[in-house]
């Protein structure tokens, strides 16, 4: 009863304002709104249409997410910007709210929040009706079956999971806290969904500032034009090493496949496994050069069996693309004599 | 404080059960109910994980609980208890999400009295969880030792102040109970059995190993350090007063794993290791040698590393009935010294690429009854051509000895 008042109450809202602002209490609060719809980041109910200030966005190479369309926009508070990174994300301010909405086609699945709040990042996700009305706050998580065809016209049917909040955290973790992660001024650096450079665009604006004459940029994962190097580099670092870094979550594995590290056995040539049971595959090193087959890296990013399959969150299905990616630079390292 | 968590639970439970999406775990109404559920679901006892506060306490009824995805706990000092380890059973075998069954991320932490069972990786994993505390746990798989099974049964890691005991970990495709690149730690009172390694320590420092039972696993207890790891360079463990018998499972890691190097048959393995105490241990019927010293055999790049087990101080240990099948590449070299090994083999590797010849330390201060044999290999690639046994024992000055391990939560 009390949900159907404030899902009116809402709605009455949004259909009498004129322009929907981001309301800064809902976003700064403690506690998480129990709808979406109250943060007041979009003028629709179904969060097609972003409230002024808020900014559609999208990554030179995203996470791959069981093949869903990922809406991403930003909202930074009014007189407030971003200061300007080179290999970190970028340093957003308080009140900044990172938004992502996991999709299929016009079905909306999920929208996760990530806010910078007075001490420190959250992570909060949302799960849409059915009716596509409102996004409900979704702490456990939610697994929805999504039927063959829906995600691909050659995916079959498969259980799509909405992370809990605990999991949003794994992924999210740096050190102590939560962080962003596709943010990285390498990443963004591109022609965005509105046609011109993210970057230039976002300091035009007033978003970021500090920007330095050169910004760097990472290279497309599925770019042939770059180098199987470059691109395998850049998949990894958008897919794995979230985890798969100094102060991530996959830290103690000692495998590090962050784009800035340079030492090939950190990033698995030749490195023993420390934990991965039977995720080895019978394999005896991370990355065999010259033999995908013999590699342990290869035969995780291939499964979607639980306790095999990498990233352990985030898939249920295999991408076939990235793993292809990886098998071909695998196979043209120079194998060990 | 138990009771309201208890009313806080219980009310959300009546939330959770209104369907998935719609849940509020902030809100609850606590006059809805006041006493522990009768029964849980899977989607409730993670609603309470995370809505559990501070110093909170989550209770699991008696039952089985079916989980399809992994559980984790982020919140410090928090308790999760549950009926009695043949009471509360957490049934992973339906699981199809994560890498472990339980992950817990938070300090000060207590689990205590339930069994994780067929969880498809690790059982319980804790990670940067200082002063945990593992307790009356079961950690198992239900088909026995099998290639499928995942490789850790309780697994902190990167911790300070770790306990663990009165816990049984069986069928472990690893080590049953895996203390990794942590400090501090004391693992007693428990059963480690039909794992590929019983108890493993490894890449830690300052740990205390006893009274535990250690049985039917290919190796019993590990004390190993690896390269390449963020923490290198184990030292201070101290492996006193177990019960060391019939590790003659066949060696099922899948390969790749460093375990799977272990033979089956071997009770206490020390490699790469320094200041390692052995004493007062009963060990039995071990097939392939009681005790095993031994230097780290793959090549490594990592400067930081030193391969050699040193400064190994080993007495007053029963020793009955081992090294007489000796399994692995210890086989081969067993059949070249008349097929049996003695108690106690050292691989008397001293040396590494780079780096000249050094002393081991090693003090054998057992009676003569005791069978030693250096393999005399100087330094690895393994060659047979190099075996050079020796029954002579080191003769090397024992230093100080190490302390006992006090945990700041375990008064």
């Amino acid at each position: 009863m009390k949900h159907v008042l404030l899902l009116i109450l809402s709605v009455a809202l949004v259909s009498c304002a004129k322009a929907v602002r981001p309301d800064m209490s809902a976003i700064l609060n403690d506690t998480p709104a129990a709808n979406l719809s109250e943060y007041g980041l979009f003028e629709d109910a179904g969060a097609r249409q972003p409230s002024q200030g808020v900014v559609k966005y999208d990554l030179i190479n995203p996470l791959f997410s069981d093949h869903a369309d990922k809406h991403r926009f930003l909202f930074v508070p009014d007189g407030h910007s971003a200061v300007y990174r080179e290999d970190d994300v970028l340093d957003f301010p308080v009140g900044t709210v990172l938004v992502k909405t996991f999709a299929y086609d016009e079905r909306y699945l999920e929208t996760r929040l990530l806010i910078h709040k007075r001490d420190g990042w959250e992570a909060l996700p949302y799960i849409w009706n059915e009716t596509q009305t409102e996004a409900h706050y979704a702490p456990i998580g939610k697994r929805i079956e999504i039927a063959a065809g829906v995600a691909g016209s050659d995916v079959p049917a498969f259980t799509y999971a909405v992370p809990n909040k605990n999991q949003c955290k794994t992924c999210h973790q740096n050190g102590d806290e939560v962080h962003p992660i596709g943010p990285k001024v390498r990443n963004l650096n591109h022609q965005g969904p509105h046609g011109v450079n993210q970057i230039s665009d976002w300091a035009e604006r007033g978003l970021l500032t500090q920007l330095p004459e050169q910004v760097p940029v990472m290279a497309r994962a599925f770019d042939p034009s770059e180098t199987i190097d470059a691109q395998a580099r850049a998949y990894l670092d958008i897919n794995c090493a979230h985890c798969h870094k100094a102060a991530g979550s996959a830290s103690n594995s000692g495998l590090w496949l962050d784009w800035e590290i340079s030492d090939p056995v950190k990033w698995g040539v030749g490195k023993h496994p420390t934990a991965a049971g039977r995720g080895s595959g019978d394999a005896l090193v991370v990355i065999e050069p010259g033999k995908p087959l013999a590699s342990i890296m290869s035969f995780r990013v291939g499964s979607n069996e639980p306790g095999i399959a990498m990233p352990e969150l985030g898939r249920a299905l295999v991408h076939a693309e990235g793993a292809a990616l990886i098998d071909a630079w695998i196979a043209q390292m120079d194998a060990v004599p | 404080m138990l009771r309201h968590v208890l009313v806080a639970g219980a009310a959300i439970a009546g939330l959770v059960a209104c369907g998935p999406g719609e849940q509020n775990v902030d809100a609850g109404d606590p006059l809805a109910a006041d006493a522990t559920p009768q029964t849980m679901d899977a989607a409730t006892l993670q609603a309470l994980l995370i809505s559990v506060e501070e110093g909170g306490v989550v209770e699991l009824p008696e039952g089985t609980i079916e989980l399809v995805d992994g559980l984790s706990l982020d919140v410090n000092s928090v308790t999760l208890r549950g009926a009695g380890q043949d009471k509360t059973i957490l049934d992973f075998s339906g699981q199809s999400g994560a890498g472990e069954g339980l992950l817990i991320t938070s300090d000060d932490v207590i689990v205590e009295g339930f069994t994780m069972r067929d969880t498809k990786g690790d059982g319980i994993k804790s990670k940067g969880a200082d002063r945990i505390t593992y307790r009356d746990l079961t950690v198992e798989w239900s088909g026995g030792p099998d290639e499928s099974n995942g490789a850790y049964g309780v697994y902190p890691v990167e911790s300070s102040d770790v306990l663990v005991e009165r816990v049984t970990v069986r069928g472990a495709s690893d080590a049953g109970i895996y203390v990794g690149q942590s400090d501090n730690i004391i693992v007693r009172d428990s059963l480690a059995e039909f794992n590929v390694a019983g108890i493993e320590i490894e890449n830690s420092t300052r740990a205390d190993v006893y009274n535990n039972t250690v049985t039917n696993n290919t190796g019993g207890v590990l004390v190993f350090d690896l390269p390449d790891l963020p923490k290198i360079g184990g030292h201070s463990t101290r492996v006193f007063g177990n019960q060391i018998f019939d590790n003659n499972t066949r060696n099922f890691a899948p390969p790749g794993n460093i375990v799977a190097s272990v033979p089956s048959g071997t009770g206490i393995i020390v490699q790469a290791n320094e200041r390692v105490e052995i004493f007062d241990n009963t060990l039995t019927d071990n097939r392939t040698a009681h005790i095993l010293l031994v230097a780290y055999a793959p090549e490594f790049t990592d400067e930081r590393y030193n391969p050699l087990p040193r400064d190994i101080y080993i007495t007053q240990n029963v020793y009955e009935n081992g090294g007489y099948e000796p399994q692995g590449d210890l086989k081969m070299l067993a059949m070249l010294m008349g097929g049996d090994l003695p108690d106690i083999v050292s691989d008397g590797v001293n040396a590494w690429p780079g780096h000249e010849p050094v002393d081991l330390g090693l003090v054998i201060d057992e009676p003569e009854t005791v069978s030693y044999v250096s393999l005399g290999l100087g330094a690895y690639p393994l060659d047979p051509k190099n075996l050079s046994p020796t029954d002579q024992r080191p003769v090397s000055a024992l230093g100080e000895r190490l302390p006992t391990v006090e945990l700041s939560h375990d008064k």
